[in-house]
């Protein structure tokens, strides 16, 4: 199919259309907003279900419903919405059902504000709900990347029986790009052999987050545990940029990544052997190539609209064998590529320590900017 | 000679065969029954996907030999939504508690109505929180005593009652609302006709159904089975009065 121009949140909800999206369930919240409302219209136009739910909280739940009853599902969101949804997201988690969520993610914390922001990566890769357990979360840097992993989001949460989401900031659902959609699917009755659909011919099945014996909760956990260590070995995913011959690692998902690029490719016109690892699942996050990288690496820098999440995890990876410092633009501020570059010129050749912390350098930065 | 025998009761098919985990004298072991023997009644059993609720009801699903799927805390409306939308030809039910369905989960239950989902509500209000110990509920009675009421609810700082019933009948989704009571056997016959016609509101695609249940909860009532019955006559029926709240024409007319 040709190229045509897409908003990202339209594009969105179209790619998932495309993908065989058999019940959507939302509620309106700004930058997120459009892809309800395309579905308000797309959907019922389809005969598949669209309800606009009465909160975030009904939204999940007829998430729920609809996951257990086998179908393809999805409800999207922006940060506050999300939080609310958390309650929904645990117990699908426990109920084993695959389900696919969206958060465009604004500026925070509380109702802050409807600027791009990443800062809900940690609600979305390592927190959200209570208990434990793992999730898919996929993080697009464009509009086409967006469509492209719709279809991808459901394979991956009915593969894993478990809830696939996708997390970028305002920016990428907003902005328009020249993109390619995807031929429609045929909807696929899956037939799943654990869907609470009625026992027609066949024993009656139930479907619960409730293991109410400890023994029984600790096997349940293990097997999600042992599940997620084959998403791991599976389905990492990650684009590379000028790594071959990189001294100095950027790294950075979404829009963070995308506006990275421009700066590594500056830097590089400068002679700086710099290079861009930009993860495409931050969950499972690419741990094993940020380990290879930092036995060519001299240094990392981490750049994220946020203070410093995925920082966490690029740490994890490179255990203090090189430096990793930080460049940050919290609160729904997004960086422009020439204050990247210009920390790749200030790391280059300078003598960088292991044991400064890197947030506490980068504030120091940021108070002489301000 | 033995007299021949004749079988006057037995289980419904619709009910499988593990015991409840009720208290004795609890009137929610009476209300599964009669929504077991509407279901099979209706010969929907193999079609019917129950939604349990978080409450003493929890483990619904262990004694109904239907599909069944477990909500968070009041969300059962919302769960139900979800499955009834995509499988709009299965008869979904929820089974809730009033501090499930009146306290936490007001706004599911709502705007379930509201939309005319097509789906029917088991709402069993035995005015406390059961499962955790005996809490005040929104559906506790003015002066009744609770672990979280200790010297009775003081309306004044406690709020009134909520009557589920008369505020969901006023929603157009709403095709049949009625209350009807546990505390003995004519009323729990006609509380079984009222279950029946909830779930022929369902099938006939008739909008939101719902039957409030006045319930009895002996053990954190500090009661005796009997006198919890005599409890729910002389003081739960008078605060919640029994009755037809919203019954639409069509299904005045069906005779079963
Ligand atoms: C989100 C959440 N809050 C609180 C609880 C604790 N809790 C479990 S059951 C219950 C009350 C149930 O009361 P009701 O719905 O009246 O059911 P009953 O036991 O009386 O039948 C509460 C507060 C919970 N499980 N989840
Ligand atoms: S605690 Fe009350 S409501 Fe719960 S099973 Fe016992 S008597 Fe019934
Ligand atoms: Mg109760």
């Amino acid at each position: 199919m040709a190229k045509e121009l897409w908003k990202g949140n339209e594009a969105i909800a179209e790619a998932a259309v495309r993908a065989g999206l058999q019940a959507y369930f939302g509620y309106p919240i700004t930058p997120q907003t459009e892809i309800l409302e395309y579905l308000s219209r797309r959907m019922p136009e389809l005969g598949r279900a669209f309800v606009q739910a009465e909160s975030e909280l009904g939204a999940i739940n007829m998430v729920y419903g609809a996951a257990c009853a086998g179908v393809r599902v999805m409800s999207t969101s922006s940060s506050p919405g999300v939080s609310l949804m958390m309650e929904g997201l645990s117990y699908i988690a426990g109920t084993e059902v695959p389900a696919v969520l969206v958060n465009v993610m604004r500026g925070g914390p509380g109702l802050g504000n409807i600027a791009p922001s990443q800062a809900d990566y940690n609600q979305a890769v390592h927190g959200g709900g209570h208990g434990d357990y793992p999730r898919i979360v996929l993080a697009p840097a464009s509009v086409q990347e967006a469509i492209d992993m719709m279809g991808l989001s459901f394979d991956l949460a009915e593969k894993y029986r478990m809830i696939s989401m996708m997390i970028l900031d305002g920016s990428v659902g907003q902005m328009m790009e020249p993109a390619e959609m995807p031929e429609m699917k045929p909807i696929v009755e899956r037939n799943w052999d654990w869907a609470t659909n009625g026992a027609l011919n066949r024993e009656r099945r139930i479907l619960s987050s409730i293991y109410i014996e400890p023994a029984a909760e600790e096997v349940a956990n293990l097997r999600l545990a042992n599940r997620w260590k084959e998403v791991q070995a599976n389905e990492v995913r990650y684009k590379e940029y000028f790594l071959d011959d990189a001294e100095i690692v950027v790294v950075g998902f979404g829009t963070a990544g995308r506006v990275s690029l421009s700066a590594v490719r500056a830097a590089r016109a400068q002679g700086i052997k710099v290079g861009l690892l930009r993860p495409i699942t931050v969950s499972p996050f690419p741990y094993e190539v940020i380990d290879q990288l930092t036995g060519q690496a001299k240094a990392f820098l981490v750049v994220e609209m946020n203070m410093g999440q995925m920082l966490s995890d690029v740490r994890l990876a490179v255990r203090g064998r090189v430096p990793v410092e930080f460049h940050g633009r919290p609160g729904g501020m997004v960086p422009f590529p020439d204050e990247i570059l210009h920390e790749v010129q200030r790391m280059n050749g300078a003598n960088l320590s292991v044991h400064a912390d890197p947030i506490n350098s980068w504030l120091a930065r940021m108070a002489e900017v301000k | 000679m033995a007299a021949p025998e004749s079988l006057v009761y037995e289980r419904p098919e619709s009910f499988t065969d593990t015991p409840t985990h009720y208290c004795p004298g609890c009137t929610h072991g009476v209300a599964h029954r009669l929504v077991a023997e509407v279901l099979e009644e209706m010969g929907v059993t193999n079609r019917t996907i129950g939604v349990a609720p978080v409450g003493c009801a929890v483990f619904a699903y262990n004694y109904f030999d239907t599909d069944f799927v477990e909500a968070p805390h009041g969300r059962a409306p919302a769960m139900a939504t979800g499955v009834k939308r995509v499988l709009p030809d299965r008869v979904v039910f929820t089974y809730q508690g009033d501090g499930d369905l009146a306290s936490i989960g007001m706004g599911e239950i709502v705007h379930a109505a509201a939309r005319g989902e097509n789906i029917t509500v088991i709402f069993i209000n035995n005015a406390n929180f059961g499962m955790t110990g005996g809490q005040m509920a929104p559906t506790t009675l003015p002066g009744m005593k609770t672990t979280s009421s200790p010297n009775g609810r003081d309306v004044e700082s406690q709020g009134y009652p909520i009557r589920m019933s008369e505020m969901i009948s006023t929603l157009d989704g709403v095709g049949y609302c009625v209350r009807r009571s546990l505390h003995d056997p004519k009323n729990i016959r006609l509380a079984k006709k009222a279950i029946r016609m909830a779930f022929e509101t369902q099938v006939r695609g008739l909008g939101f159904s719902m039957v409030e249940l006045l319930s009895t909860c002996p053990t954190n009532w500090g009661m005796t089975p009997v006198n919890s019955l005599k409890f729910v006559e002389e003081h739960m029926v008078p605060a919640y009065p029994l009755g037809d709240y919203k019954v639409s024409e069509a299904i005045k007319q069906v005779k079963i």
